[in-house]
């Protein structure tokens, strides 16, 4: 999802994945004296490490520690310690686990919808089709609009009196469906979803095409001229290569819907009901509107701790095949 | 695709099933089916931009009876407001100066960092990169929170440091590793050279290292401009003062507060602050795919 942040993170947790592998460079810091490497390695690493000490790592420090107290955040230092009592209410908040409920079901959408209709485009425009070089333009393009551009342009196309997409379903007699796209909070994840397949399944296109052209043309000509459908070429043949790609693919997914917030916020505020809240939608009204910033900050705690592990396991037990990831590599190391 | 009739029928008895040689539908079909696909996907992507570009010519009656249809007569003032009212350049103008210094910020320092990680070799070097790639693991989004605590106590709330900052900071992971990648495939004995040549550590990374780096350097900074681009949630919670409003949260507030009354000109803000996002696409399309695909898929 990331966000979009978005070449951001969704990107970056691929990257990780693929360079560690390769062999480490001859070393040759041995020529000249020691010193002066030193002296070298510090001044080109301390500036990077500084900045990223301060603006990454002591921000999650920051809510480890205020996490423990009960702290409105604008008054003066946090006083009020209160323990683990954050999390022990995190884990009765009916909305932080609808919260994790509703996250669970984008994250199923997309798995069964999104990613394998962006799997069967990219093999389209795979073909020798005309004019597939524009496609492949025009279906990446959404992915460079930011999340809060798409999200305003589909709130007024949805908008029942002036909107585009009421107008289009009330000429096809589901006049009733449209009204309550944004509006019933039974249905809102779905517009929510659709939204975001919108904008995001031309990035997941583009990452399997560079999959595809990576397989050789020698591997799906030898299946075909043993006389393969061209089915079961990509069955038994595209698919599995594809693997590891596709593995990255639901990877990022997961990532993107774990810190969803900016298409929420702009479309729905996680309303109605509660009906469209993610995890940092509660963070923030929690946070910025109700000012219960300790327990805003159990809530960050949360979201951290979830994607951490999640990203320890799935590089630990799914993509361990594939490739080493950076943070698995080097416990492998030892 | 590429069947091959040929070679399929000097083999007959490799796979004698019948199933195989009855294809789902005929050949002649296959081409129109698949442009037409491609048309229908294509028309949900360009219509309700469209629906943007041409929603800004109408008024808000025109929106309300006509949503679908061409503006008639069209109405040039709601965009011509927004490009004489300042906000929106004075919104560009920020984005503009928001993303580039946290590129060159990134950049910068994530280059120095990558050319140790690639190229010398220490005792605990491992464990430091190992420091900067769990930072991948840590969502932008989660430490919005704790991030407006920390700026604030550091007077950047209302400051595009404040921006600048904590982006190239959560920005150094990503641009670190397809740095030292790239650095790693640089010969050594490249740098052997230089050394011989009388170039110190610090002319070889400047003078050599750098200009053979500039297509990975292109490729980290067309990310990093994206993503500053795009940002929303920190510039959200940290500018209350119009005077640093980066685009996306112009479009936002604009939107909360004309949406309502008047959504042409919602419609003609969103489609004038998509413009850039999509002219940078057209030039820089190739560094950004090639930027995202690369780490994917090892080429």
């Amino acid at each position: 999802m990331k966000r979009s942040t978005l070449a951001d993170e969704r990107s970056s947790s691929a990257d990780i994945l693929s360079t560690s592998a390769e062999p480490a460079a001859a070393p040759i810091g041995r020529r000249r004296g020691r010193g002066r490497d030193w002296l070298a390695i510090v001044l080109f690493v301390l500036p990077a490490l500084v900045l990223f000490v301060a603006m990454v790592l002591l921000p999650m420090a920051i809510a480890t520690y205020t996490s423990l107290f009960k702290w409105s955040g604008y008054v003066g230092a946090p006083m009020d310690f209160v323990g683990l009592d954050n999390f022990k209410r995190l884990l009765d908040d009916d909305v932080f686990l609808g919260d994790l409920r509703r996250g669970g079901l984008l994250i199923i959408l997309s798995l069964v919808l999104q990613l394998p209709a962006a799997l069967a485009l990219a093999m389209l425009l795979n073909q020798n089709l005309r004019g597939r070089t524009f496609y492949r333009l025009l279906f990446f393009a959404p992915y460079v609009l930011s999340e809060v551009t798409t999200a305003v342009l589909f709130k007024i196309a949805f908008s029942p009196n002036r909107g585009l997409i009421p107008h289009l379903l009330g000429g096809i007699g589901l006049g009733d469906l449209s009204t309550k796209v944004f509006a019933d909070p039974k249905t809102v994840l779905y517009s929510v979803f659709f939204v975001i397949s919108w904008k995001y399944f031309g990035f997941h296109m583009i990452i399997y095409l560079a999959g595809r052209q990576n397989i050789p043309k020698e591997l799906t000509e030898a299946a075909t001229t043993d006389g393969a459908t061209s089915w079961q070429v990509f069955r038994h043949v595209t698919l599995p290569l594809l693997g590891p790609t596709i593995r990255v693919s639901v990877f990022l997914s997961i990532i993107g819907a774990i810190q969803l917030f900016d298409m929420i916020w702009v479309l729905t505020e996680g309303g109605p009901v509660h009906g469209s809240e993610t995890m940092a939608v509660t963070m923030y009204t929690t946070g910025f509107k109700r000012f219960q910033v300790g327990y805003a900050m159990a809530i960050t705690i949360a979201m951290f701790i979830i994607s951490l592990v999640f990203a320890l396991f799935y590089q630990r037990f799914v993509m361990r095949r594939d490739l080493e990831g950076a943070i698995t590599g080097i416990g492998a190391q030892r | 695709m590429t069947q091959q009739p040929t070679a399929v029928a000097e083999k007959p008895t490799v796979r004698p099933d019948p199933v195989q040689q009855q294809r789902t539908f005929p050949r002649w079909l296959k081409k129109p089916l698949l442009h037409t696909i491609s048309l229908l996907i294509g028309a949900t992507i360009v219509v309700p931009i469209a629906f943007g570009v041409l929603g800004g010519f109408k008024d808000n009656g025109q929106l309300t009876t006509n949503p679908i249809g061409l503006p008639k007569p069209w109405d040039f003032s709601k965009y011509s407001t927004i490009l004489t009212s300042g906000a929106f350049w004075l919104q560009l103008r920020n984005s503009t100066i928001v993303a580039l210094g946290t590129t060159v910020l990134v950049v910068g320092l994530a280059a120095m960092a990558a050319y140790v990680f690639a190229r010398f070799s220490f005792r605990g070097r491992e464990i430091l990169f190992t420091v900067f790639a769990i930072g991948l693991m840590f969502p932008f989004a989660v430490a919005i929170l704790p991030l407006f605590i920390l700026l604030r106590s550091l007077k950047l709330l209302d400051n595009p440091l404040g921006l600048i900052l904590p982006q190239a900071g959560f920005g150094l992971p990503v641009t670190i590793i397809i740095l030292r990648a790239f650095f790693r495939t640089i010969p050594a004995e490249i740098e052997e050279s230089a050394v011989l040549d009388g170039c110190g550590r610090f002319g070889f990374f400047w003078r050599v290292l750098l200009p053979m780096a500039r297509p990975a350097l292109a490729t980290v900074s067309v990310l990093a401009i994206v993503a500053s681009w795009n940002n929303f949630f920190l510039p959200l919670v940290i500018f209350n003062d119009p005077t640093w409003w980066t685009l996306p949260l112009g479009v936002q507030r604009f939107q909360t507060t004309q949406y309502s009354a008047d959504t042409a000109s919602v419609l003609a803000y969103v489609i004038l602050s998509m413009v850039p996002a999509l002219a940078f696409y057209a030039v820089a399309e190739r560094q950004l795919i090639g930027g995202l695909t690369t780490g994917v898929t090892r080429s």
